[in-house]
């Protein structure tokens, strides 16, 4: 990276622009590092140890006792473990074939990884993979998957996530393919379907909180109409997912559609003339030209929402609190719940089980999808 | 039926047939959209009575609208409310200008420049955070403590960290940087209260201008990255041939260039801020509040007093919808760069 110089330059130019040239890459990126150190990996770490210890607010401060992995024991075998596995009771004939078909797949993997003689990392990784995710199953089979389960904190955060992203994403796509048709006055549909997203989840929350009154809510002439006018969304465990459900696919939605239409709008319009020349039908050219030029778009879409749906809290805590009983709690709203009864270590240890639980699907999505799509 | 409007970029009019259906579809998600909006809207001109005695659609006709609510917000608590709005105005501003600073030029380094950071100094630093993390918990004052960790570092530097060998490189980098935002943010934000309590910052814009910043980092990171891969590096080249520094071409070429990815994220960062809540609500208490918290403040012990609430999220929502509509175009554009390659 030499500099030259023209001749016309000063000697004493030249030094200072070699030397702001040397500095350059460490002036641009050090203070991104600096704030994310401070903010981030400090406290990280920080919180790593107050998960392993217990604290006591006495008079004139606290106290800080180590517990080593007695708060994780309490979550995982203790007397949280219900509020986070749910109750597990006998899967039911769906949840056994479920269970059976994941595991099935998962050992397939892990097999042919040892087959194909892979580095030893990846056969780790794929067994740890695997291991996670069949019980994971186990956990949903057990629960969500049986008469008498009743799902906990871990299974409700995932069944949002899912839900919420699938049904997201196949919105999106529907509305944006919509969109980028030839329609006059696409433009304000554009800028209304945009809306939810500029909204604070607090006010979603509210929203959908009086929307939801089968009572005094606007919607009371179709509770009525369909019998319903004595249903309380919030006393019901799936009306109240459900709502919780709702209120995030309205918010989140937009996201996916405005960056869908952007990608189906930048795709070259050529392929799509010539196919319609070809007489292909509009199923055959979404299938063959617009996926596969928006399925690269699409993982890293899922990706980030992915990420953040992990993370909800605005809404069951204000929609629902979490009620009944813990039929809609997340993992942050359980932490934030620990928290304010002030066992600081049990929060942290939630907060890091799902940063666990983050990770790993990020990086098992990252690992598995995006490879294939990327090479296909 | 569906599969015939699974057109996408038609360079045609679609068949009237399949416009009608089309807007019918529009229309019925853009009602599911702006049905809630208006009842909110409305709400915020209602009575107490006419909100809680069953709903009422229109105006004049069902119900008969009051300033009540807007007399209140902005009269009775006038003062806390511009109070609120200033904060959340300023906060959010800020964050998102320093946010959109830091993250670009990180984002810029990362694709021009060549980082190796040793494994070896990494371990280091950790370990000498740890240290300083021990010695405020055995007693020490937090200044001290730190003082003497930065030491250690430094003398470590300077002496063993230089000996190993392996080193990372750029994605590791923006891989550490995006993973942040992987960090659920209650996993965090009891030591980051502790920390601006030590720093005595808590209640003020400060520690949430910070904790913004470091929150919307990644997203910024992760956007701009792909946005200055995609601009051709000739012209970079032919200005440093002209003798242009290296942040002269940043400020005067990459920048004006990636307008759309800028404002994009800018707006993406601003409503993340605008909007958020839990940080928010740890970090401060009465002189910091954003609005959000005023919004959650409303739900009394009376229970919720919609009709206030109504008017704060109007409130809240008309500067951002403003700028959505300003500038939806480069929304569209800037965000889908960004998302390409991720």
């Amino acid at each position: 990276m030499a500099t030259i110089t023209s001749s016309a330059s000063l000697p004493a130019t030249r030094v200072r622009a070699s030397l702001g040239e040397r500095i350059a890459p460490a002036a641009f990126l050090l203070p991104a590092v600096l704030v994310v150190l401070f903010v981030s990996i400090f406290p990280l770490i920080l919180s790593l140890f107050l998960s392993l210890s217990r604290l006591r607010f006495e008079a004139g401060g606290l106290q800080v006792q180590f517990v080593a992995l007695d708060n994780y024991r309490k979550l995982l075998f203790g007397s949280e473990q219900k509020v986070l596995f749910g109750t597990i009771a006998t899967p039911s004939p769906i949840g056994w074939v479920v269970l059976g078909i994941v595991a099935f797949l998962m050992l397939a993997s892990v097999y042919r990884a040892i087959r194909e003689a892979q580095p030893g990392r990846a056969i780790v990784g794929r067994a740890i993979a695997a291991i996670v995710l069949i019980g994971l199953t186990y956990l949903i089979a057990a629960s969500l998957l049986s008469p008498e389960g009743r799902p906990g904190t871990l299974v409700v955060t995932m069944l949002y996530v899912a839900v919420g992203i699938t049904l997201q994403y196949l919105i999106g796509l529907g509305l944006a393919l919509l969109c980028a048709q030839q329609l006059p006055g696409r433009r304000f549909f554009r800028v209304v379907f945009l809306l939810p997203m500029m909204i604070t989840p607090v006010g979603v929350g509210y929203l959908f909180r009086m929307l939801a009154d089968t009572n005094k809510g606007p919607l009371e002439p179709l509770w009525v109409a369909l019998g319903m006018q004595d249903f309380a969304w919030s006393n019901n465990a799936w009306g109240a997912r459900i709502a919780v459900m709702i209120g995030d696919i309205w918010q989140w939605t937009p996201f996916m559609f405005i960056v869908l239409l952007a990608a189906i709008e930048g795709q070259e319009v050529e392929p799509v003339e010539a196919a319609i020349v070809d007489g292909a039908s509009n199923w055959d050219i979404f299938r063959h030209i617009t996926l596969p030029a928006i399925l690269p778009v699409s993982t890293t879409l899922i990706l980030i929402r992915m990420i953040e749906a992990f993370k909800i809290i605005d809404l069951p805590n204000i929609l629902t609190n979490g009620g009944p009983g813990t039929a809609t709690e997340t993992l942050t709203l359980y932490a934030y719940r620990i928290w304010r009864a002030l066992d600081i270590g049990g929060s942290a240890a939630i907060a890091y089980l799902l940063l666990f639980l983050v990770t790993f699907f990020a990086t098992l999505y990252v690992r598995t999808l995006r490879g294939r799509v990327s090479t296909a | 039926m569906m599969k015939s409007f699974f057109r996408s970029t038609s360079p045609f009019k679609p068949s009237p047939f399949r416009m009608a259906i089309s807007y019918l579809i529009l229309g019925g998600w853009a009602l599911i959209i702006l049905f809630p909006l208006y009842w909110l809207f409305i709400t915020a001109f209602k009575l107490p009575a006419a909100v809680n005695n069953g709903p009422f659609y229109l105006p004049f006709v069902d119900f008969q609208p009051s300033l009540h609510a807007w007399e209140y917000v902005l009269g009775e608590v006038g003062n806390d409310t511009i109070r609120l709005f200033t904060n959340t105005v300023g906060v959010s501003l800020i964050s998102a200008t320093l946010a959109l600073v830091i993250g670009s030029s990180a984002a810029y380094a990362l694709t021009r420049f060549q980082f190796h950071p040793k494994v070896g100094t990494i371990f280091v630093f950790i370990g000498c955070v740890l240290l300083a993390i021990g010695l405020i918990v055995l007693g020490m004052p937090w200044m001290l403590a730190i003082a003497v960790a930065i030491a250690l570092f430094v003398i470590s530097l300077l002496t063993i960290a230089r000996r190993f060998e392996r080193a990372l490189g750029n994605s590791d980098i923006a891989f550490w940087l995006i993973s942040q935002r992987i960090m659920p943010p209650v996993a965090v934000v009891i030591p980051i209260y502790i920390v601006f309590q030590q720093l005595r910052l808590l209640d003020t814009w400060i520690a949430l201008i910070i904790t913004y910043v470091a929150t919307n980092l990644p997203i910024v990171v992760w956007l701009m990255r792909d946005y200055f891969a995609s601009i051709p590096y000739e012209l970079e080249e032919s200005a440093q041939i002209d003798g242009a520094s290296r942040f002269r071409i940043f400020n005067q070429i990459v920048l004006p260039l990636s307008v759309p990815g800028l404002v994009a994220t800018f707006l993406f960062v601003l409503v993340f801020c605008w909007n958020e809540y839990l940080l928010a609500l740890f970090l401060t208490n009465a002189r910091a509040q954003t609005m959000p918290l005023a919004v959650v403040a409303q739900n009394a012990t009376r229970g919720p007093q919609w009709w206030y609430m109504s008017v704060l999220v109007l409130i809240m929502i008309v500067p951002v919808i403003a700028m959505a509509i300003a500038l939806e175009r480069y929304i569209a554009r800037g965000l889908l760069v960004g998302a390409v390659k991720g």
